[in-house]
């Protein structure tokens, strides 16, 4: 955010805030590890309002709970705006000296005042109140998000509306207070520090900004392509207009993992050749005419990885991988060199040693040093830099540095897959605490909690339907249908209903969602998608 | 929270119950759900919703502790931990009438013996219930719904009225027990000046007999006068470990972390200890008015008070006069106008001697096992939810109010003789008094009786033989002599009783109240009581010499290495015994 691709605080600000708020984040089962620390901060005796329309195994931790209507975000950032500038409490000073854009805002979120908020999202006005009124009061905020805010149609409004918020109260920049996205993976960060984005070059810098380019040519010796490329949702269109043939996919399993699943396998059975660079044999693995067996990463091969916190840790060769697998690093360059352009990394330091010369924001971090302090926060500019915990104090400092950071107005605007008579159920996905996404690493070992897919649905909507836990009922998306076994989770309401993509082999999600997505993200609307669930008369005998 | 369920539910009865304690359950989904601190910070009343269920539906079942978890926050393990740790409370069905007869030392002295063969397994055998004075005692309950409680101690009882109450009839009046102590109408009495006279039931009643005028007194004088006045009477505390008072209370009033609490601790449990129960149920209002002392002396705003769940009466007394002080306006958000908010609690114990330990009591009143912390930290540093806090025991308090009235020395002390004694009772008598004095002022042994041994100082306190009738009963000259006051406890045995059973009992006292926290009680205490079995049935194991050589080892064990009190004292009496015997 304001130009950097990370969270702004420290996980050791979440144990001394004030207010936590999680935001569209299953935390105590997604993300366990940084769950830990929020429960040091509630130990602490901050207060946690958890947001999110399930109430999760997070939301049962929380001092409140709002169950808002899938893709009411918005609605309901605007209206604690709202309210928080009625009561008085936007912090002028803040506003004044570090943003732009205030006047623009006021006037986009004066149309949602909590009467008009309570509609659109369904929580009380006097609710929306409260939570303004404890967000705006607090010494220390933070808001943490996950995929609740970014796998909707307008993933990246949703998160403009929550830095809307901080900006408005100078809930960001300051020790203890912050915004910060989840990461999913323990080098998600990493990724897109390391350019891995179509947007950007190493070190989160514009590809289509001619000077920052420059010294990556030089560098390379070679001209980089001066337009940004395709995100995976506009891959997958490309496919589609038949202007994408080949495909070279590393560590990712689309042909589960992406929404619409019938219509991602027929693009992907109909490429003229797919490369896919894997440590498993997956199902995108299967399609592929060439599979090139990798090694793990986290434990077979030398590097780095970046977390959540923006802290690049060291990550250290500690057993031999077994015959055949080859190193990421060395793959890649094998195959420059097959490509005509023999790089030379003999080790992943000399890469990383390539990426400090180029990326300002990694320029302080030896190897020596990510090892003497226990890995260090970007930015990190010069050898005697420690690294920053916190992110955007510049925007507090007298006078402020850099560039204000910007207001933006978005509004409210409903799921693409519409409720109507035909599909009136709400189906929304996640994941749960003991399978990890498509099940490739996770669907390997046995969990005592693991109790396989099911469609989760309110007790009144089952009683509505006739059908009772374990029955089996086919879930019908004007994309696809399936078959799953009712689970009864009080903890939704009527009308809501909840998968997850962890079993695709027993019950492929993905044939229901939306391809739908953001274009500014790419991000798929995994989150909101329009359903009827239908019994099926006989038991299946499968 | 995450809280992993059995499956078993709750009864709508159970569910009913348990709202009366916690309010009324909210709602679990919709749009808007309040939970994790809300929730949290009604832990506290763990265990007064475990009473409701108990008192309402005659055990905890598993449903009972799943519904308790979820409405907690807390893992149903650890609601079962805390239901099954105290006596008074069942985790397996139980018919709803219970008899406990106390078969401890005191009523086996007074001949409770001959009653518990009567009776055989038809009763529960209790530990003391507290009402030694008058002989073999009796608690009697019933659960079920309001009209159909049954709560009343019953002393003396007969094997008789036993068989009557199991039969259904009903057990006399709470109040039927209550006779004054034996001193009453005696000049000079000071502790007992209230409570050897008639029971006062309002505040007029209690400030027309001087009541309230220490409070109104420490109100215009300050937090520091009443420091400097119970300095002055150098008043330790008298629940046993004879702390200064003042220096208790002036290091919770400097200490910087707020909230402050004001305990007092009347889990009144030692064996036969029975002298907080004569001024909780005869002297109620002088217990709170020194308790809300107390907690202006320490700058505290809440008070609770747990009592042993043994103690029918005086609950039912404290109860009333604190809803009598709370209306004239002598608890509350101004107590004797603004400027001083102080409220009192009453929480109930559930049977659990080890809850008189201090840091066990916290524990309890948090909704935990009754299990003693380590210490440091000291309460008034770290105490009641964490917080500086001053705990003292009821005689104590009652002390403070003789100190603030007439200034001087707390040169009193309250001892509970009972046993083979003509007029068992409480008795109020200048610290130095000898033992012998005390013993002839109960009116000596009953006729034909010889004295055998004196229990000084209850189950943790020590076995003195005849020869040392000469102690002065003073904290100074009983530390002189390697013993101790103790909760006063004076327990006289003739030469009926056989010494051995007697030791037995305490051993398997101890045994039985250990809290299995730590190991050298845990162990400790079962291998005392093995070995002393093996001794007294004459099939040591080696030689005599033996087991005596391994009953000090494990003596000495406990007395080191234990973290509390219980079993720092859990071979005192035995080993005193011992050293007699061989």
């Amino acid at each position: 955010m304001f130009g950097a691709g990370g969270g702004t605080s420290s996980y050791r600000e979440i144990e001394t805030a004030e207010l936590i708020v999680l935001w569209g984040s299953n935390a105590r089962e997604t993300h366990p590890i940084f769950f830990h620390h929020v429960l040091k901060g509630v130990r602490n005796g901050a207060r946690l309002i958890v947001i999110d329309p399930r109430r999760t195994s997070s939301a049962r931790w929380a001092d409140l709970w709002l169950g808002l209507e899938v893709g009411s975000d918005i609605a309901l950032a605007n209206g604690i705006a709202h309210e928080i500038i009625h009561a008085g409490l936007a912090r002028e000073d803040f506003v004044r000296r570090a943003t732009a854009g205030f006047d623009d805002y006021r006037r986009c979120v004066e149309a949602y005042p909590a009467e008009r908020a309570e509609q659109l999202t369904g929580i009380p006005a006097g609710v929306i109140r409260e939570v303004a009124l404890a967000y705006a009061r607090a010494a220390r905020a933070q808001i943490c998000w996950t995929l609740g805010i970014t796998e909707h149609h307008n993933a990246v409004d949703n998160v403009l509306a929550l830095i809307n918020l901080a900006l408005l109260t100078g809930h960001v920049g300051r020790e203890g207070s912050g915004l910060n996205p989840l990461r999913g993976q323990n080098n998600v960060q990493g990724g897109g520090d390391m350019g891995a984005i179509p947007n950007r070059l190493p070190g989160f810098q514009d590809v289509e900004d001619v000077e920052l380019r420059a010294p990556f040519e030089a560098a390379w010796d070679c001209v980089i392509p001066p337009r940004r490329g395709l995100h995976l949702s506009q891959m997958f269109d490309a496919m589609e207009r038949g202007e994408l043939t080949s495909l070279y996919v590393v560590g990712e399993n689309p042909a589960e993992s992406e929404a619409d699943q019938h219509r991602a396998l027929r693009l992907l059975g109909g490429l003229q050749h797919l490369v896919v660079q894997d440590i498993f044999l997956t199902r995108t693995c299967q399609l592929a005419d060439v599979v090139l067996p990798a090694t793990a990463s986290w434990c077979e091969g030398e590097g780095t990885v970046t977390n959540s916190e923006r802290r690049v840790q060291r990550v250290r060769k500690a057993v031999e991988p077994p015959p055949g697998a080859r190193d990421d690093l060395e793959i890649v360059a094998q195959l420059a060199g097959r490509l005509g352009r023999p790089w030379g990394y003999g080790s992943a330091e000399k890469v990383w040693a390539e990426l400090r010369g180029l990326s300002p924001m990694h320029r302080g971090m030896t190897y020596p040093r990510l090892e003497a302090l226990d890995g260090i926060q970007w930015p990190c500019p010069s050898e005697d830099h420690p690294g920053t915990p916190t992110l955007h104090t510049r925007l507090w400092a007298e006078p402020r540095g850099g560039p204000p950071a910007p207001f933006s107005e978005v509004e409210h605007e409903p799921p693409v897959d519409e409720l109507t008579p035909d599909f009136p159920i709400r189906l929304t996905t996640g994941r749960r605490l003991d399978s990890f996404n498509t099940g490739v690493q996770s669907s390997r070992y046995a969990s005592p909690l693991r109790r396989g897919e099911s469609i989760d649905l309110h007790p009144e909507d089952a009683t509505r339907l006739g059908v009772a836990e374990g029955d089996r009922v086919r879930v019908v998306s004007r994309r696809g249908a399936l078959e799953a076994p009712v689970r009864l989770d009080p903890g939704l309401r009527p009308g809501l209903a909840f998968m997850t993509l962890h079993f695709p082999d027993e019950v492929p999600t993905n044939v229901l969602t939306i391809d739908a997505y953001d274009p500014k993200s790419g991000t798929a609307e995994f989150k909101a998608t329009a359903i009827r669930v239908e019994p099926l008369a006989e038991p299946a005998t499968t | 929270m995450d809280v992993k369920l059995s499956g078993a539910t709750a009864s709508d009865v159970e569910r009913a119950a348990v709202a009366t304690v916690l309010g009324p359950e909210p709602p679990q989904a919709g749009r808007v759900v309040r939970a994790g601190r809300a929730q949290r910070e009604q832990r506290h009343l763990l265990l007064p919703a475990l009473h409701a269920l108990q008192d309402g539906v005659g055990w905890v079942s598993r449903g009972a502790v799943d519904h308790l978890a979820e409405r907690l926050g807390v893992a149903p393990a650890e609601i079962y931990g805390v239901a099954s740790f105290y006596h008074l409370l069942a985790t397996e069905p139980q018919p709803a009438l219970a008899v406990h007869v106390c078969d401890d030392v005191a009523c086996r002295a007074a001949g409770a013996g001959a009653l518990l063969g009567q009776l055989g397994e038809a009763v529960q055998r209790s530990a003391c219930l507290g009402l030694c004075d008058r002989g073999s005692a009796a608690l009697v309950r019933r659960s079920g719904p309001p009209a159909e409680r049954i709560d009343v101690a019953v002393a003396p009882v007969t094997a008789l009225q036993v068989a009557g109450f199991l039969g259904g009839e009903a057990p006399p009046e709470l109040a039927a027990a209550d006779i004054p102590p034996p001193q009453a109408g005696k000049p000079g009495l000071r502790l007992l000046r209230r409570a050897a006279g008639e029971v006062i039931t309002t505040v007029d009643d209690y400030e027309a007999a001087g009541g309230l005028a220490a409070l109104r007194r420490a109100l215009e004088q300050g937090p520091d006068w009443v420091l400097a006045e119970v300095k002055a009477a150098a008043l330790v505390g008298r629940g046993g470990a004879a702390f200064p008072t003042a220096r208790k209370w002036e290091a919770v009033l400097r200490a910087p972390s707020r909230p402050h609490y004001a305990v007092c601790n009347a889990d009144e449990s030692e064996t036969g200890t029975f002298k907080d129960r004569v001024l909780l149920e005869r002297d109620a209002f002088a217990v709170l008015e020194s308790l809300a002392i107390a907690g202006f002396a320490t700058g505290s705003e809440h008070g609770f008070l747990y009592v042993r769940d043994e103690y029918p009466l005086a609950r039912a007394r404290l109860q009333a006069a604190i809803e009598a002080l709370r209306q004239a306006g002598w608890l509350g958000a101004a107590v004797g106008g603004p400027g001083f908010a102080f409220d009192v609690e009453l929480r109930r114990g559930a049977g659990a001697y080890i809850c008189g330990e201090e840091t066990a009591l916290f524990n309890s009143i948090e909704g935990r096992r009754g299990e003693p912390r380590n210490k440091p930290p000291f309460p008034v540093e770290s105490g009641l939810f964490g917080q500086p806090t001053a705990v003292n025991n009821v005689e104590t308090l009652v002390a403070v109010l003789e100190a603030l009235r007439v200034g001087g020395s707390a040169s009193t002390k309250l001892f509970c003789v009972s046993g083979a004694v003509v007029r068992p009772g409480v008795y109020e008598v200048e610290l130095g008094t000898t033992l012998q004095a005390l013993i002839e002022l109960a009116g000596g042994l009953q006729p034909g009786r010889r004295l055998q041994a004196v229990l000084l100082g209850g189950a943790a306190g020590s076995l003195v033989g005849p020869s040392r009738l000469d102690l002065e009963l003073s904290f100074e000259a009983a530390r002189a002599a390697g013993l101790s006051l103790g909760s006063g406890a004076v327990v006289v045995l003739d030469e009926s009783l056989d010494l051995s059973e007697v030791v037995l009992r305490i051993a398997r006292f101890f045994r039985e109240e250990s809290c299995g926290q730590c190991v050298p009680c845990r162990v400790g205490t079962v291998r005392q009581e093995e070995a002393l079995r093996r001794l007294f049935s004459g099939r040591p194991l080696g030689s005599r010499e033996d087991e005596l050589v391994r009953l000090s080892d494990v003596a000495e064990v406990m007395r080191d290495a234990s973290i509390c009190g219980l079993g720092q004292t859990a071979a005192i009496a035995v080993q005193s015994a011992l050293r007699g015997l061989s």
